[in-house]
Order: structure tokens, then C-alpha cells, then sequence
């Protein structure tokens, strides 16, 4: 066990290596000249515009370029964005509020979606089943954008329930109607998913011979059934995971919520490299991080799964 | 500048209020309500790009707050006329050589006294290539510019000879060459004093900005959220704010932003977002405003262009102008949202003439026809504009190209580019083979910098490569002129100029369109679209 984390961690060296360079080479191959673009439409001046190459670094090859960068954030640096102020604390900024929205659309998802999935799969075919895969449906086919547009004239304006954006990102309570419609589609497949695999390990032999032992219900659904299921739905939820850290542009954006899917939007539009460089890189290790726990439970799970 | 979508550049500042025009926006209902004049509001913005440092800001996000924080030596009044603030005097005979007298009892927010030294150290510091400022270019015209900010290598000295310092309250300028709307131009944010503070810790200056101005930092900048701003009991300028303060609310959209307008949570917003211009007049009522300021969209030519810089090819160019109906587009396309345009000038901005552009700008499909024929057509018999689609320009420009093409025959498309970035990485780089849209925003409300920056030869605007010599010539004659109504004088027949060549076609004036919450009144928009934030009344 130890040696197979040991070894997970090791690859994750030449994937961090990898994808960090990839988003360096595209970012800095986007049309435009982002130093140029400070200026708006006023020529640029030749001699500001040396300074400021040379000041971020951006005269030299683009591979020292990388190379500088990757050192740096070795030490922890993760260099300067052209507002002026350090990545570091912009993403200081960004993502204390993006982990709130993230983990509570994350446990909406879980709590809802796996109990809503444990439901159905074992009432297959009753109306609250035929009901949930409906809605579920409905959910799966409607854009994130329509929803959270919806629920902002309903609930905002019509009903004025919520004030139509978020006034305080740290506020939880202010940050429940984002969450909800960031983790509507999640929640829909989590649903489902768990739906079909309760369905189908419900006619495993093992629920038998646990009947015929004669297991009481709690411990057959809440111990057989439930650990077999949760294996494709955890691996699901540990991308799901990453997902919402950095697709919540859209949720975002309408709710005025100051996190880090707007901060890498504004800073790909005007093509900052060190920004978005640095939120991505944070990304891929949540990525990372997430697979791993994920494939760690499995063995949890599946005493079967055994890792060496 | 040009209209940007999710960073708008800004030169442009203070208050030029509108002349109150029949659209009218103004706040000033019949009933007014019991005012409370330490009563706060709030304000639509963006997080500013960079630090707030006057000689950086240069785009709208950062400038609107240093607007409120600053005053310098002169700005607009309400009625759009320049006005005297820090400045007692400012006297030139020659418009080359100036001596500025300051007003006595003037404090920074931390109670250090403005000085002449005040605002010729800032100068200095934002000329200085070292420091690379991006408002730098702005002190160009100072005598010595060349020396603290050489095209290459490092500058010879950190001062400009041509600032001198007489005593506390009088300084000089001399200017390389007469220029005569300097004194216009010393409203813009480049041109703010700054404080010993500053020079200390730029860094820690640029979170915590101490200005001269009617506002001061009220509590730590949050980033992304807000800024806000309380008025400064010691502002000695003749605009005394009659409000508490205000709190600039920063938004990822517009979009966002209108629906907290719309629902009481927000308490102006200059910018009303293309989904609702259709709509927010019914929405706010009489809360609403809808009228022009001081910028114009027209669609260029790359004169750079083989076929399209043949001199005959002006007629083309005249004959495609009068195929356009701008007044039908107006009404029923665009929604009121634009003026048609009849020069290159927009009404609110001094050196506006009625119909400058005379009847090129008039409908008329007919002679439009003509003059495209006399003009040996349109190259290819097609054309093309090409915008930004991340702007909201496809409206007008699909139907222009509808105009072009049912009234002339010539094949029109509107062709959209993803990014404002891109479309200005091919225009700059001279890449262009038909029509795109050009669009200015005022530095400031004056026609001479509608010419100087877009058709002077070589200038930083002329994306068109537009170049005639006896159009430079009035320009560089009425930039020496003694006063501003002989260089407005000048610049009119300069604008004849380019209507005989028309380099290209106006199309439309821009309007604000704007609104506020029923917590405030008084709320009256200036030609940079900006409400006059002093005058805000906050009810009680």
C-alpha cells in the first residue's frame, strides 16, 4: 500500500511536468501580444513596452521562460500576473471561495444524489422511481446556464427570495442557490448512476446468500449492497471533484461569485500567462490528488482491489 | 480609444455633463425627497487591472475610482466646460510656455500639502521609461521627455527641463512644440499630484492610493468585491460632494450587475448590458437613461490596401455611406441606443457641426449607385466589416451589410473575429482588406483629439494608414492656434478634408445607457458616460 502511494506520487511529477508546459506553450501562443494590449487602443510605447517585456521576463526564449517559471514555483513562487499583484494572492483570493462552492455542491451531490439513486434502484419501477428519472432527465438536458438564469429570475427577482447575486462570496447561506445549480448535473448523473449499479448488484449473488443467511435489511442494503455499488459512482465523484473547482465559469458569472473559474477566464482573455498558468497547475494537482483517493478507496471498498 | 468589452481603455474622466439634451436621463424628478448627506451608494465597476497609480491607469475599472480619489489642476464642469480645481491659474501666451498657480489650503487625504513640487515630482516619476508607466506618452509634448524616457536604453536624467518649480505654489511648463488643448488634456488621470508617500512604496501606494480629491479610501481594497471611498472633509474643490461616499461594486458581468440594478441591489450602473437594451427602459422608468456621450463607431478602410487606397476609391466609399439607412437602423435594430451619425464628431463634443458630413451621410440609394460606378466599384464587387463578436457589434453590422447589399448590389458580409484582442492584432498589423469598425472614445471632449489620434498621419489610431498631407497641415496649424474656438475653427476644415476622401464611413454617435435605483437621485450622466458622482443625492 505504501509503496503503490509512493510509486502514485512519483508519476505525478513527470504529469504536473507535462501539463504545466502544455498550458505555458498555449497560452503563449494565443493570438495577440498581451503586453501590447495594456495600452487598449493608444499606440504602444515602444520604450514602456521593452521595460515591461523585460520585466516579466517575456524577452527571453520561451523555454528559459518555462524553465524560470518552473523554478519559481518550486520555491513557491508563482510569479506576478500584470495587475501587478502576485498570482499567489490572487489565487489567495479565488480559491477559499471556490473550495466553499465546490464542497457544497460536492455534498449536495453525494448526500441527494446517492440517496436518491439508493431509493430508486431498490424501489425499481414504482412511481418514486419512474418520478426521479424525470426529473433527473429534465435536469440532464437543461444547459447549466438556462438553470442558473431560471433560478435567478424565479427565486431572485420574481420571488425575491435570494438578492440576484452573491452580495458576500464567503457567505455559505448566500452561496446556496450557485451551489445547487452548479451541482444540479452531478447530482442527476450521481442519481442515476447509483441507480443502476443498486439495480444491478441487488440481483448478485452475494445479496442472495446474504439473505439466506438471514442478514437483517439494514446490514444488507447499508453494508453489501451500498459498498459494491459506491465503486463507479466514487470514481465519477473524484473527477466530478476537480470539475467543479474549475467549471464553475459559467455558475459564476451569473452569480457575480468571485472565484477561480472567473480569475482564469478574464486572465486567459487577456492572455496572462503566470495566472493562468498557476490556477491550471493547482487544478491538475486537485486532479491529481482526487484520482488518487479515489483509487485508494476502491481497495476500501473491494477488499478484493488490493494494492502492492 | 475604442470600446472595449471585458477591459475598457479609458483616457476619458470627469465631468462633462450632458447638455441637457431631450433623451435626458437626469435624475431630477419633481419630487424630491428628503436628502441624507452622509447617505452612501452604490456603484457599478470593475476590478481595476493594475495597482492604482494615476500614471498607470488607463483602463475605466481603476480610473473611476482614482477620478474620485484625485483632482488635478483643471476638469469639466456640468456644463461641459473645462474648470479651474487645484489650479489657480494657468497662463500661456503661446501655448508652449505655461505657468500654473496653485489654490492655497489644498491637503492629500494624509494632510500633506499639495505643492508645485506635488505635481512636478509625479510628472517626472510617470515620464520616467525606467518606472515604465503606461500613461507615459501623455507628457510626450513636455520639453526633456526624450531625455527621461529615450526609445532605447536608459534615460539620461529623471527630470524634464521643461517642469520648474518657482515656489510651493507656482510652477512652469514648457512644452517642446505649441499645443494648444494642453491645457484640455491636464484633466486626465497622468497628470494628478502625488503625495511623498508615494515615492517611498509605489507598491503599498497602488493598495492604498492617498489622493487630494472629494473622496478618500475608506477601509482596505477588497479585491474582486469592492472599493470603497468616504467623502474627505478637507477637499478643497469647488465640487463638494453631497453624498457620504460611494461604494464601487466590482462585477464579472454586466449581465449580473443589471439584475441587481433592476432589483434594488445596486444603485448605478453606467453601462446597461446588450441582453437588456430592448428592455430597461420598461424596467426602470423614469430611472432609466438613454443619451449620447462623446464616443462614435464608424466602419474604416485600410487605405494601406492596393485596391482601396486608388484615390477614386473615395467615391466608393461616399457612394456606400449614402446606401446606409442609419436612421431606419437606429429605430429599429439598434433601439434608440445610437444617434445616426452626420460627422465624424459626436454632438456632445466641442467642434460638433450640424450635417459636417453633408449629404454623404444622408440616404440616398440612388446617387449612392452613382458614385460607387464613377468610383469603378468596389473592388471584387464584394465587401466585408469585420468586428469583435465579443462586443455586441453584430446588430448593426449585419444590418449595414443588408443596407450596402440591397441598395447597391455589392455582396456585404459582416464578419465577426472572437476577440477584441485578435481583431486588434490584425488591424495593428496592417492585415486588413475591407471594411472593419473603428470606433473613439474621448480622451477629452474636444474634436481635436476625434482627429489627432485617428487621421494624422502615422498616428497610434489611424489604424486606416490614412495619411493626407494638407489634413496634417490644418492639424498641425490649429494645435498652434492661440485659442481653442480658432483650433475648433481649423479642425472643421479639416473635417472637410475627410469628407472628401473618407477614409471612413460614420455610422453612429454612442449613447449611454444607464440607470440607478430609487435610493438615489440627482443622478445626472457627463459625455465620458459617467453619472457625477458628487452630486448623487442619497435619500433618506
Amino acid at each position: 500500500m505504501g509503496r503503490y502511494v509512493a510509486r502514485r506520487l512519483l508519476q505525478m511529477i513527470p504529469v504536473f511536468i507535462g501539463t504545466t508546459l502544455l498550458i505555458f506553450l498555449m497560452v503563449y501562443s494565443l493570438p495577440g501580444d498581451p503586453i501590447a494590449a495594456l495600452f487598449g487602443d493608444k499606440a504602444a510605447d515602444p520604450a514602456t513596452v521593452a521595460r515591461l517585456r523585460h520585466e516579466y521576463g517575456l524577452d527571453q526564449p520561451l523555454l528559459v521562460q518555462y524553465w524560470n517559471y518552473l523554478t519559481g514555483l518550486l520555491q513557491g513562487d508563482f510569479g506576478q500576473s500584470f495587475t501587478g499583484r502576485p498570482v499567489a494572492d490572487l489565487m489567495a483570493d479565488a480559491f477559499p471561495v471556490t473550495i466553499r462552492l465546490a464542497l457544497f455542491a460536492f455534498g449536495i451531490e453525494v448526500v441527494l444524489g446517492i440517496a436518491l439513486g439508493m431509493l430508486t434502484g431498490l424501489k425499481r419501477g414504482k412511481f418514486i422511481d419512474q418520478l426521479v428519472l424525470v426529473l433527473t432527465l429534465v435536469v440532464i438536458s437543461i444547459p447549466v446556464f438556462v438553470l442558473g438564469f431560471l433560478a435567478q429570475f424565479f427565486l431572485g427577482f420574481k420571488w425575491g427570495v435570494i438578492t440576484p447575486t452573491v452580495q458576500d462570496s464567503m457567505n455559505l447561506g448566500q452561496l446556496a442557490v450557485p451551489a445547487v445549480v452548479l451541482g444540479a448535473l452531478s447530482l442527476a448523473y450521481v442519481t442515476r448512476l447509483t441507480r443502476t449499479t443498486v439495480a444491478e448488484n441487488l440481483r448478485a449473488d452475494y445479496m442472495r446468500t446474504a439473505l439466506a443467511k438471514g442478514l437483517p435489511t439494514r446490514r444488507r442494503i447499508g453494508v453489501h449492497l451500498m459498498r459494491n455499488s459506491l465503486i463507479p459512482v466514487i470514481t465519477f465523484l473524484g473527477t466530478d471533484l476537480g470539475m467543479l473547482m474549475g467549471g464553475a465559469i459559467v455558475t459564476e458569472g451569473i452569480f457575480n461569485v468571485q472565484g477561480v473559474g472567473n480569475t482564469l477566464y478574464r486572465a486567459i482573455q487577456t492572455s496572462e500567462g503566470p495566472t493562468v498558468v498557476g490556477i491550471v497547475t493547482v487544478l491538475v494537482l486537485v486532479y491529481l490528488v482526487a484520482s488518487l483517493v479515489v483509487d485508494l478507496l476502491y481497495a476500501v471498498l473491494d477488499p478484493r482491489i488490493r494494492y502492492a | 480609444m475604442r470600446g472595449v468589452k471585458s477591459a475598457t481603455w479609458v483616457a476619458g474622466a470627469i465631468v462633462v455633463a450632458m447638455t441637457a439634451t431631450a433623451c435626458g436621463g437626469g435624475g431630477g424628478s419633481d419630487s424630491k425627497a428628503a436628502v441624507d448627506p452622509s447617505g452612501t451608494y452604490t456603484y457599478y465597476n470593475t476590478e481595476p487591472q493594475h495597482p492604482l497609480v494615476p500614471t498607470n491607469t488607463n483602463e475605466v475599472g481603476g480610473h473611476y475610482l482614482l477620478a474620485n480619489l484625485f483632482r488635478g489642476l483643471v476638469d469639466y464642469d456640468g456644463n461641459g466646460k473645462l474648470r479651474l480645481q487645484n489650479a489657480e491659474s494657468i497662463e500661456s501666451k503661446d501655448n508652449q510656455h505655461f505657468t500654473v498657480k496653485l489654490k492655497d489650503g489644498w491637503k492629500f487625504h494624509n494632510g500633506e500639502p499639495v505643492t508645485a513640487a506635488s505635481y512636478v515630482d509625479a510628472w517626472n516619476w510617470g515620464a520616467n521609461a525606467k518606472n515604465a508607466q503606461l500613461n507615459s506618452s501623455w507628457f510626450e509634448a513636455i520639453k526633456g521627455y526624450e531625455d527621461v524616457h529615450p526609445e532605447k536604453g536608459d534615460p539620461k536624467t529623471d527630470k524634464m527641463s521643461g517642469l520648474k518649480v518657482v515656489n510651493d505654489h507656482e510652477f512652469t511648463i514648457e512644452l517642446s512644440r505649441p499645443v494648444s488643448t494642453f491645457k484640455q488634456r491636464l484633466f486626465y488621470d497622468a497628470f494628478y499630484p502625488l503625495p511623498k508617500a508615494f515615492f517611498k512604496d509605489p507598491k503599498k501606494f497602488g493598495e492604498n492610493p492617498i489622493g487630494n480629491g472629494p473622496y478618500q479610501q475608506d477601509g482596505n481594497w477588497e479585491h474582486k468585491v469592492r472599493f470603497k471611498v468616504k467623502k474627505y472633509a478637507g477637499y478643497k474643490g469647488v465640487d463638494k460632494p453631497k453624498n457620504g461616499g460611494i461604494d464601487f461594486k466590482f462585477y464579472n458581468t454586466d449581465d449580473s450587475a443589471y439584475n441587481d440594478l433592476v432589483s434594488g441591489k445596486l444603485d448605478i450602473m453606467y453601462k446597461v448590458p446588450n441582453s437588456a437594451t430592448s428592455k430597461f427602459q420598461t424596467d426602470l422608468g423614469d430611472r432609466a437613461v438613454n443619451e449620447p456621450y462623446g464616443g462614435i463607431t464608424t466602419i474604416a478602410f485600410p487605405m494601406y490596401d492596393k485596391e482601396w487606397g486608388k484615390p477614386e476609391k473615395a467615391k466608393v466609399r461616399q457612394g456606400l455611406s449614402m446606401a446606409i439607412d442609419r436612421d431606419t437602423i437606429v429605430k429599429t435594430v439598434l433601439k434608440d441606443a445610437y444617434d445616426a451619425a452626420d460627422g465624424w464628431v459626436p454632438t456632445v463634443v466641442e467642434g460638433y457641426k450640424k450635417d459636417a458630413c453633408g449629404e454623404y451621410c444622408k440616404f440616398d440609394p440612388k446617387k449612392a449607385k452613382k458614385l460607387i460606378k464613377e468610383g469603378g466599384g468596389v473592388p471584387g464587387n464584394k465587401m466585408t466589416i469585420t468586428f469583435n463578436n465579443d462586443g455586441g457589434h453584430r446588430d448593426w453590422a449585419e444590418a449595414v451589410c443588408n443596407d450596402i447589399q440591397q441598395n447597391t448590389g455589392v455582396k456585404c458580409a459582416a464578419e465577426p473575429k472572437p476577440t477584441f484582442q485578435q481583431v486588434r492584432n490584425e488591424i495593428t498589423s496592417k492585415k486588413m482588406s475591407s471594411g472593419f469598425r473603428m470606433a473613439w472614445v474621448q480622451d477629452f471632449p474636444n474634436i481635436a483629439n476625434f482627429f489627432g489620434e485617428q487621421y494624422r498621419t502615422g498616428a497610434g489610431a489611424n489604424d486606416m494608414g490614412f495619411s493626407d498631407k494638407k489634413m496634417d497641415e490644418l492639424m498641425d496649424k490649429a494645435d498652434k492656434a492661440k485659442t481653442v474656438g480658432e483650433s475648433n475653427e481649423l479642425y472643421a476644415q479639416a473635417q472637410k478634408r475627410l469628407t472628401e476622401q473618407m477614409p471612413s464611413i460614420p455610422l453612429f454617435f454612442d449613447h449611454t445607457l444607464g440607470g440607478y435605483s430609487d435610493k438615489v437621485q440627482n443622478v445626472k450622466f457627463d459625455t465620458f458616460r459617467q453619472a457625477i458622482w458628487t452630486d448623487v443625492e442619497v435619500k433618506k
